[in-house]
């Protein structure tokens, strides 16, 4: 009994001390950027003497949320995202006294739309794809009006492709990569029918909603924030076609192949100029307030902006990120090195 | 009366039929379950008992005192930041007699693990007699290698298929003819936490996470629990409100665990403000996870002593208190203890409600105190299964076994508690 007494109090006095400052950093954030940051953190942890950043892979939309929670050591310190921070979430970082955050752009990934070894190899076009994955699709060749989606085989869209059942693995919606997606490539191919683009100047939250949704018969496959379970997905079902960073295409080359799209394949060069059309960018954000705080998250974001990391021979490049131009990446550095304040207003309403 | 004899006699051939059928059907499942298990067991162990091992690669290093130390102080500081990297790439070139250019030195420079540079500056940091000298050493060698030489299958895959070029498998075979490649015990995977590379990773930083994490589980819901169930049990009295408790307590064992997740996010972290990723908050949560589970087998070993105990206790003038304290509660411990190392077994395999809090997280640092970040290992083998490199996998199955291995230990421990100390009637 006393024993049990001991112990109780001891636990007591270790919870009675918990407002001191954390000396370890914490971040959380996109599954995409997870893989970079891990190896970054690592290095850090190994080389500057502080300790490892504890790193959590939440997606963008959650990490953005967890982080804009507020101030305070029960906070995190930095989030990943591999899109960028939306207008509504500056918003609700600000309404919770987080208001001077500093934006560091860390390079781009293409997202590679692959499926297994064994099937046809997709030649695609952002018509094909939006017509295969979008919720509603134009009536006519001329898109003023929309119907839902009635389409079940690749060959009905287009029939230059193979004569399979279209079924597309992806991320869910709380992820980078799914936005980016959907903007990137879903949307890019509903601006092609005219109609839809004269929507956009008519009403733009309405072509918003319906040149971005995905359709929800079961076509489209929500297979969770696990690149690594879309690809044995793939393996298992050689019809399916799956979404995903260019960064898991490079691991898995003995799995999985990509498909052209827009007559370009997610190779390195044509994602790092811009060729490849389904590419986006790749971000970190810092609560400045915490950099003077917490120990070694300037250090942090040094190291992460420098050019042994993420310059054109850094090792992030070797892990499959597509380096920054030397310009672009010496603008973050200075960034990073003085935490400028994110400006708001660089953000399209 | 023969005529109900005849039937009796003539349906007996189709009662034993079914009989036989149901022996078969009975017999059929638990052929199919065993199946399912010994698939399960060997995918796991199959690949699992890879990672036990690592690759060294035998390398002659040449410690230059021109990179090392060319100003030659022996000054600790200066010899610590020396570039080692070179020192291993330059003493693996001596290999290959044949002229390197500069992507070729690169790519012989990918066969050792990064973390060899840090252990030979600090070998030369105690050994300065070494500088300017030659030494054989054993180095680890990088995942990618480790993968091709465990699966010797890899290397008739076309070169763009395979982690390794032509080149490097060429230069590989050479080292395998030399007996410069040696298999030896994975020490990484015992002593280390998680890592981005594979052959530096291992389990141990989360072992020690599930084992913090579990003392606070047991240290908050044993007493708790015993106490309630005790209370319930033998003192209170039976009306709607115990009766309401009792509804409540079944339905929470039943309570999906990534709700107690939710609720430990609500009120340990945001209300409380404890550190994420911590296993004092984990083991806090796994604790109400496991309190019902305790509070029933607390309650189901005290309803299996017999009332007479309690009466012959009574009849000699002890008070209810007394007579559960001193004579029933001994007697059923054994089996309180039973049912609360199943809860423990549970909430060891427990990932769903930690994810809530932040401990599925990449946390390099092996813990040391409740408060410091960690995972569990559930956690880990999730994490190492969504990687992308390729080293992992045989790490995800070795996890998995050595998450099963201590399975297995607390069960075969409540079996040995029930059968070595409980009384029968």
């Amino acid at each position: 009994m006393k024993k049990k007494i001991i112990t109780f109090t001891a636990l007591a006095l270790m919870l009675s001390n918990q407002s001191e400052a954390r000396d370890q950093i914490q971040i959380v954030g996109s599954s995409t950027v997870y893989p970079f940051a891990t190896v970054v953190a690592e290095r850090f942890g190994k080389t500057s003497g502080f300790k490892t950043p504890v790193i959590e892979s939440t997606g963008s939309g959650g990490g953005l949320k967890l982080f804009c929670k507020g101030l305070g050591t029960q906070h995190p310190d930095i989030t990943n995202a591999s899109r960028r921070i939306k207008m509504k979430e500056v918003k609700n970082c600000e309404k919770n006294g987080v208001k001077d955050i500093t934006e560091i752009k860390i390079g781009y990934d293409g997202i590679a739309i692959a499926n297994a070894k064994s099937g046809p190899t997709f030649d695609l076009t952002l018509r094909d794809l939006y017509l295969a994955l979008a919720k509603e699709i134009p009536a006519d060749a001329e898109g003023g009006e929309v119907k839902a989606n009635p389409y079940k085989m690749w060959n009905e869209i287009n029939p230059k492709l193979p004569a399979k059942p279209i079924v597309v693995i992806g991320p869910p919606p709380t992820s980078g990569t799914r936005d980016a997606f959907n903007e990137l490539a879903i949307e890019k191919g509903c601006k092609t029918f005219p109609g839809r683009s004269a929507l956009k100047k008519k009403d733009k939250k309405l072509y918003k909603s319906q040149c971005r949704a995905l359709r929800e018969d079961g076509l489209y496959v929500e297979a969770g924030e696990n690149d690594n379970l879309i690809i044995e997905k793939l393996v298992a079902n050689p019809d399916a076609l799956g979404v995903f960073g260019y960064s898991f295409l490079d691991q898995n080359k003995d799995k999985v192949k990509a498909s052209k799209v827009d007559n370009v394949f997610p190779e390195f060069e044509a994602i790092s100029s811009g060729e490849y059309p389904v590419s986006r960018s790749l971000f970190f954000y810092v609560k400045n307030a915490h950099a003077s705080v917490i120990p070694g998250v300037k250090q942090y974001v040094r190291e992460f902006t420098s050019s042994k990391s993420i310059g054109n021979e850094g090792y992030l490049v070797s892990k499959g990120l597509i380096p920054l131009p030397k310009s672009e990446r010496a603008k973050f550095e200075k960034d990073g090195k003085t935490l400028a304040k994110f400006d708001e207003k660089l953000l399209k309403k | 009366m023969t005529n109900n004899l005849d039937r009796v006699e003539l349906s007996l051939v189709g009662r034993k039929r079914s009989e036989r059928l149901f022996k078969f059907y009975g017999f059929l499942g638990i052929l199919i379950a065993f199946l399912f298990l010994i698939t399960i067991l060997y995918s796991v162990i199959s690949q699992g008992q890879k990672a036990f091992f690592t690759t060294f690669i035998k390398v002659n290093i040449f410690f230059d005192s021109e990179i090392i130390d060319p100003q030659n102080q022996r000054n600790d500081e200066d010899i610590r930041y020396a570039n080692f990297n070179k020192i291993i790439t330059e003493s693996l070139k001596k290999k290959f007699p044949e002229n390197l250019n500069k992507n070729d030195s690169k790519e012989l420079s990918s066969f050792i693990s990064s973390s060899e540079a840090d252990y030979l500056s600090g070998f030369v940091v105690k050994n300065k007699d070494y500088i300017g000298k030659y030494k054989n050493m054993w180095l680890l060698a990088s995942s990618k290698i480790d993968v091709i030489v465990k699966n010797p299958e890899m290397e008739d895959l076309d070169e763009e298929d395979r982690l390794i070029s032509d080149k490097q498998l060429g230069w590989l075979n050479q080292i395998r003819l030399n007996k410069e490649l040696k298999k030896e015990l994975n020490k990484n995977f015992f002593t280390k936490a998680d890592s981005t590379e594979p052959e530096q990773a291992g389990i141990w930083g989360s072992l020690v996470g599930s084992f913090l994490t579990l003392l606070i589980t047991l240290v908050l819901s044993f007493p708790v629990a015993v106490a309630a169930g005790v209370f319930l049990e033998e003192l209170a009295p039976k009306n709607k409100f115990t009766e309401f408790l009792e509804v409540n307590i079944n339905n929470l064992a039943a309570v999906p665990s990534i709700i107690y997740g939710l609720l430990g996010l609500a009120i340990f972290l945001n209300i409380m403000h404890l550190p994420r990723s911590a296993p004092i908050v984990g083991g806090m949560v796994l604790a109400l996870m496991t309190l019902p589970t305790i509070i029933i087998a607390t309650r189901s070993s005290l309803k299996s002593v017999p009332p007479s105990i309690r009466e012959a206790a009574i009849g000699l003038g002890a008070t209810r208190f007394q007579s559960v304290v001193d004579h029933v509660l001994p007697l059923a411990i054994p089996g309180i203890m039973t049912g609360t190392i199943i809860g423990m077994s549970r909430a060891l395999g427990e990932s769903a409600p930690l994810l809530m809090i932040g401990m599925v997280a990449f946390i390099v640092d092996v813990p040391t105190t409740f408060l410091d970040s960690s995972t569990a290992l559930p956690v880990q083998i999730y994490l190492w299964k969504s990687t992308a490199a390729r080293g992992f996998v045989e790490l995800t199955a070795a996890g998995v076994i050595v998450l099963l291995v201590f399975l297995i230990l607390m069960n075969g421990l409540a079996v040995f508690i029930r059968q070595k100390f409980e009384k029968k009637w």
